[in-house]
């Protein structure tokens, strides 16, 4: 084999600056859709009155009671003004404070009024966004977790993990920042119009001539920051992927002497994230200016015109004066908009893909009519028959598969990479369904049967074995949550984990630390085995289970397996022929299909596949 | 983000860590010095305005003098355009200092974690420094950028407005200054609660993320055991904590804002009472009287604001403790100055011992081992005896807590990181695989590798499936791209080992996850690579102790024998019983006689 790469373009070594280095994937399927708009898609706003529909009576009183501070609220600089123009001059003519004292009183009722509601509202929405909040997070984590492994496989754990932090975080930046605030501009601004025109027709038409304007130029502004918010989001993915990487796996990166490129590819995706901030930064700036200078010109417009109509006797002092109020009111809230529309958006996005992943449905779904093994518990006969799989319809894994296992049996699967063997374990465990013909367990078909009750029959250990936080013990319960300490225990030393448990800082309270902490490979995989010993199924599948340990642990492990299998079926996935040594049956694989099936002495003594890697294997051993 | 167990608990307002950030600040000095010249010039136009509607109503209105209302109006409408325009400068002058500051920092900080050590690295997680490289530096950015300046400018705007309110007619200006001072004291007590109920939500946050993480990365094993409720079950807890939390940070803040906004009414109501009854009497005019309220109403933000912004400088001083944490930890390995200019590739280990911070019992003490150039040893030893940290140690993955390492004759620790590096390359039993293009994670350090030698590589690992990936070499692999499986993936970490041409070569176990007949293919291919580089290879079969041309026994963290394989085996029973040999043969001829 010499140099048949092809590669399109570039070098190694060569245009370091270039993004050559990401290399090429297939589509990213986070990308957000080519139009974000506030509008959302179809499937979120079905979510989103899904998840408003219980709250339906609360949203009305929020409503109510918003309308109500509001108007509260907006009342003030009238009061203000009917005070300048009915209190004071009963005051100069000398008849009393007595209109001024009510006006006065009016505005304080106003005031409280405005903040008891206000503090109301603030409470109420709080409630009902933490409500819906709690409620999605609980039906996203648990739709990931009712999803089919296939689905895990493809989607991958990082996105898994940024759907359920990321995501929910930013619908729950809109609900306790973002909603308050667009809520209370939307209405000032309806209610300072509605107000301007009650005080003053005239002069509230010119007051608002502005307003086409501002229309426009807020749109200008969406549009523009929907792309800017793209970048932005972009950008930042990429420094916040190769930044974790980089520290993850900073061993390879030290080893490997990676430092200086890495730091060059960073400063990269550091400055494309600074140069989609800068515009980000730079489009505020002009937005929130504009806006700004609408409202000065408009102020300024609005004294001058106002000033000649009070000369002409048209309009009051004080209803100037509650104009000039009022317009400072009308324009904040919109500066405020601005800052908050990439909150919107962000949560939009993240609305987006939460309901793309509520949408997914399990390929291995839950049977509606589960049915129940006979005699109530499995005894672990397996059969598949006429078993087709394929993960692309073209190139089946598994084309036809018969094949028999009495309860009891331990059957070890031998076979090259790809022959097949792993698909055989996962159709038994039920992490795929077969794409033709059926895999029973005691006469029962899988897909009829409930899950606490497959899994409680069918457990596989696998050779990536994950250590959840907690403590060792913790850890080995997993596998019977209600095990006592002395269950614990006794699964440990029945596996030959004991020895190394008890030797640890806090025996099996030691927590485990970060994934695994120090434990070695073989011991984690040793605290896997206990678990799945404690589980106690009918069914035990072990896909490379004792690769990672050494011989003598895997030897330990051997021995305990003799007397785990003695009562219990079993299918042993190895490349170690020392671990096939235990089982009563061995079936040699090849592209799918059986191509040997026999005790594994007599296929020793015959002369096949399995009796050529026996003697391989024989001959490594002793040279 | 995971919770964080390493935010020093410094006194308020410690803003040591923050200020010594200003010299990433120091390019932008005059940009900065202009960015103030505008805010400031911004408010008193800001100012000017109501003082303008205020003649507008005393003079021309009161006066019924027409003439005089168009010099105001546009001189107010001069104002309003300076006034915009004085934003805009600001803010466009401000993007490149406040995300110069960011971008540096950032730059800065990872450059210093790509030199701590992996001892730094194993007690920190990725999430807990990424937290500091975004959140943190955020608000960093945030308070530098515009939070000092907005503190500034409010107290400025506060003390002039104030001013003007006292000169035109005292006893409001007091009535004002009264009840800024409840607003004040609400704030900052508001702020400390809410600070210290946004952590806690932000703690109990990162515990229900650990929660996701896990029930995403153990998902195979919470499948395998049907344990979807009670990790459900755990997650739900962890939830209804933070929506407990949460709805108290909602209260609480319902309570405040209400308060902020009453306070300014109530004063509103007062002084147009107050105002009113001046004004009838002839104690200030009409037009004062709405100057006076339009600038009040124009203190309200400031005034409230004021808490908020001591809220974000306090966070703004946490989030530098946290960052200065890790940017004030030396590095513990630091190279030396010393080069080698012709690598032979003499290891020799003299009395290393190794201990973890911390710990009671040694993983390693007294290793005395030689390898010759050229020569390849196995190490032998049982799961946990110290055999990865004995390979940790030749590239300075770690250092010796006693004795040392050293490559011909020179202690590594007096070497250059990077000469010593590039001598010893080692291929990992869990082999890291980045979300870059196949080409660059084979090349990694040696980015002028040609195509040649890559090929070669690939040929020596066995590796040719990475030809057949969609895009060939260029295929992205890793998390974000094509996965693969744990035995393309070791090929891959071999393959970047040889490429790298070491003189010394660490195998860390590297052939764990191949099937028997690649494993073969590869051995056969290493023995070529091992005939010329020194070779350490970890090794837990006996097919790969026979890469090697003398074997070490490691136990209980020291090298016990070294010698021909087949002299161990005769000679030392623990080596047996490692390997295996004589039991297997045992049982397998049993079975074949059975």
């Amino acid at each position: 084999m010499t140099t048949t790469s092809t590669s399109p373009g570039t070098s190694p070594g060569k245009s370091p600056g270039t993004t050559s280095w990401r290399g090429v994937a297939s589509e990213d399927q986070d990308e957000l859709p080519e139009k974000v708009s506030i509008l959302l898609r179809e499937r979120s706003r079905r979510l989103l009155g899904d998840l408003l529909r219980p709250y339906r009576k609360q949203i009305a009183l929020l409503v109510a009671i918003i309308v109500v501070s509001n108007a509260a609220g907006l009342a003030i600089p009238f009061l203000v003004s009917v005070g300048i123009d009915q209190g004071i001059p009963p005051i100069a003519r000398g008849s009393g404070p007595s209109t001024l004292l009510t006006v006065v009183g009016v505005i304080l009722a106003a005031a409280v009024t405005q903040a008891l509601t206000r503090q109301a509202f603030l409470r109420l929405s709080g409630k009902i966004g933490q409500s819906i909040l709690l409620e999605l997070r609980r039906r996203v984590f648990d739709h990931f977790q009712r999803l089919s492994l296939s689905f895990h496989e493809k989607y991958t754990s990082g996105r898994v993990i940024s759907r359920l932090t990321s995501d929910i975080e930013a619908i729950a930046e809109l609900l306790q920042s973002g909603f308050d605030a667009l809520v209370k501009a939307v209405l000032t601004m309806v209610g300072t119009a509605v107000l301007l025109l009650i005080l003053d027709v005239h002069l509230g038409l010119v007051a608002l001539i502005p307003l086409p304007l501002l229309v426009l130029f807020t749109r200008w502004f969406r549009r523009q920051s929907v792309l800017v918010y793209r970048r932005t989001r972009e950008t930042v993915a990429l420094v916040i992927v190769h930044f974790v990487e980089s520290m993850t796996g900073i061993r390879a990166v030290q080893a490997f002497r990676r430092e200086s490129r890495n730091q060059e590819i960073f400063r990269q995706l550091n400055d494309d994230y600074r140069g989609a901030n800068a515009s980000g930064m730079r489009l505020g700036a002009t937005f929130m200016t504009g806006i700004k200078l609408i409202g000065n010109l408009t102020i300024g417009g609005v004294l001058f015109y106002g000033g000649s109509l009070v000369l002409q006797g048209e309009v009051t002092p004080g209803v100037l004066a509650a104009f000039l109020l009022y317009l400072r009111q009308f324009y904040e809230p919109m500066q405020e908009v601005s800052q908050f529309y990439n909150t919107l958006q962000s949560a939009g996005a993240a609305l987006e893909k939460l309901s793309g992943v509520l949408e997914e449905e399990p390929s291995v779904p839950e049977p509606r009519k589960p049915q129940p093994l006979p005699q109530g518990r499995a005894r672990g006969k397996v059969c598949f028959e006429g078993v087709r799989f394929a993960y692309v319809e073209e190139m089946p894994i598994l084309p036809r598969l018969d094949l028999k296992i009495p309860a009891g049996q331990s059957v070890a699967l031998v076979g090259a990479t790809g022959a097949g063997k792993t698909t055989l374990a996962k159709l038994i465990s039920r992490f795929y369904d077969p794409t033709e013909g059926r895999v029973l367990l005691d006469g029962v078909d899988l897909r009829t049967l409930d899950e606490p009750t497959l899994r409680q029959a069918v457990v596989m250990v696998t050779q990536e074995n994950f250590l959840f936080s907690g403590t060792v013990a913790d850890n080995i319960r997993f596998g019977r949550p209600d095990a006592t300490d002395r269950q614990v225990r006794e699964a440990a030393k029945a596996i030959g984990a004991h020895e190394f448990i008890s030797g640890l800082p806090d025996g099996y309270d030691t927590e485990v630390g970060k994934r695994g902490g120090r434990m070695s490979a073989g011991q984690r995989q040793l605290v896997a085995f206990a678990r799945a010993f404690l589980a106690d199924p009918a069914v035990l599948i072990l896909d490379e289970a004792t690769s990672s340990l050494d011989v003598p642990s895997e030897r330990l492990v051997q021995r305990a397996l003799r007397t785990i299998l003695a009562d219990r079926t079993a299918l042993i996935i190895a490349h170690r022929l020392s671990t096939v040594e235990i089982a009563d049956r061995v079936l040699v694989m090849d592209r799918g299909e059986i191509v040997e099936d026999g005790p594994p002495a007599r296929l020793i003594a015959a002369s096949g596949r399995f009796a050529g890697l026996h003697q391989a294997w024989l001959d490594s051993l002793s040279s | 983000m995971p919770p964080d167990t390493h935010i020093p608990r410094r006194p308020l307002l410690s803003s040591n860590s923050l200020w010594r950030m200003k010299s990433y600040l120091r390019p932008y000095v005059t940009r900065l010095v202009f960015i103030w010249l505008a805010a400031i010039v911004g408010i008193g136009a800001g100012i000017a305005l109501p003082l303008i509607i205020e003649r507008v109503i005393d003079g021309p209105i009161a006066h019924r003098d027409s003439g005089g209302l168009l010099p105001l109006g546009l001189l107010a409408i001069g104002v309003g355009v300076v006034e915009a325009l004085l934003i805009l400068l600001r803010r466009w002058a401000q993007v490149k200092p406040v995300l110069g500051l960011e971008t540096a920092i950032r730059d800065d900080l990872y450059k210093h974690l790509q030199r701590l050590p992996m001892g730094f690295h194993g007690e920190w997680q990725s999430g807990q420094l990424l937290s500091r490289a975004t959140t943190d530096l955020s608000t960093i950015r945030r308070f530098l950028g515009f939070g000092m300046l907005f503190l500034v400018m409010n107290i400025l705007q506060l003390a002039t407005v104030t001013v003007l309110l006292l000169n035109k007619y005292w006893p409001l200006g007091l009535l004002v200054l009264a009840s800024s001072v409840p607003i004040i004291w609400t704030s900052l007590r508001f702020e400390k609660r809410y600070i210290r109920i946004s952590r806690q939500v932000q703690d109990e946050q990162g515990d229900l993320a650990t929660l996701v993480e896990e029930s995403a990365l153990g998902i195979r094993t919470i499948k395998a055991f049907g344990r979807r409720h009670y990790v459900y079950d755990r997650y739900d807890d962890a939830a209804l904590k933070v929506y407990g939390t949460s709805m108290d940070k909602a209260r609480l803040s319902a309570k405040f804002f209400a308060f902020l906004e009453v306070i300014p009414n109530i004063t509103l109501a007062l002084v147009l009472l107050l105002g009113a009854l001046a004004v009838g009497s002839g104690a200030l005019t009409l037009g004062a009287l709405v100057a006076f309220t339009t600038l009040m109403l124009q203190l309200v933000w400031p005034i409230a604001s004021l808490g908020y912004i001591l809220a974000m400088g306090q966070e703004a001083m946490t989030s530098a403790d946290r960052l200065m944490e890790v940017m004030d930890t030396v590095p513990a390995i630091e190279g030396g100055t010393g080069t080698i200019d012709k690598p032979r590739g003499h290891l020799r280990f003299e009395g290393v011992g190794f201990r973890f911070p911390g710990a009671d019992r040694p993983v390693l003490h007294d290793v005395w081992l030689d390898v010759s150039p050229g020569e390849t040893v196995a190490i032998v030893g049982a799961t946990g005896a110290g055999k990865t940290t004995l390979t940790a140690l030749v590239p300075r993955l770690i250092d010796p807590t006693d004795g040392r390492v050293t490559i011909d004759g020179h202690d590594v620790r007096d070497l250059e990181l990077t000469t010593l590096r590039s001598v010893v390359a080692t291929a990992f039993e869990e082999p890291t695989l980045f979300s870059m293009s196949v080409r660059e994670n084979l090349t990694l350090g040696r980015l002028d590798a040609t195509e040649e030698e890559l090929a070669d590589a690939i040929q020596t690992a066995q590796a040719m499936f990475v030809y057949d990936l969609p895009w060939g070499l260029d295929t992205r692999i890793g998390e974000q791209g094509l996965s693969l499986s744990g035995g393309q993936r070791q090929r891959l970490a071999l393959a970047r080992a040889v490429l790298s041409e070491p003189r010394i070569l660490v195998l860390d176990d590297t052939l764990s996850a191949l099937d028997v007949e690649t494993e073969a293919l590869v051995e056969e291919a290493l023995r070529h690579v091992l005939r010329d580089a020194t070779g350490i290879v970890v090794a837990h079969r006996a097919s790969t102790v026979l890469l090697a041309d003398k074997v070490a026994l490691l136990r209980d963290g020291t090298i016990t024998h070294v010698g021909q394989h087949h002299e161990l085996l005769a000679q030392v029973p623990e080596y047996r019983e490692l390997l295996a040999q004589d039991a297997d043969l045992d049982d397998a001829s049993e079975g074949a006689l059975r």
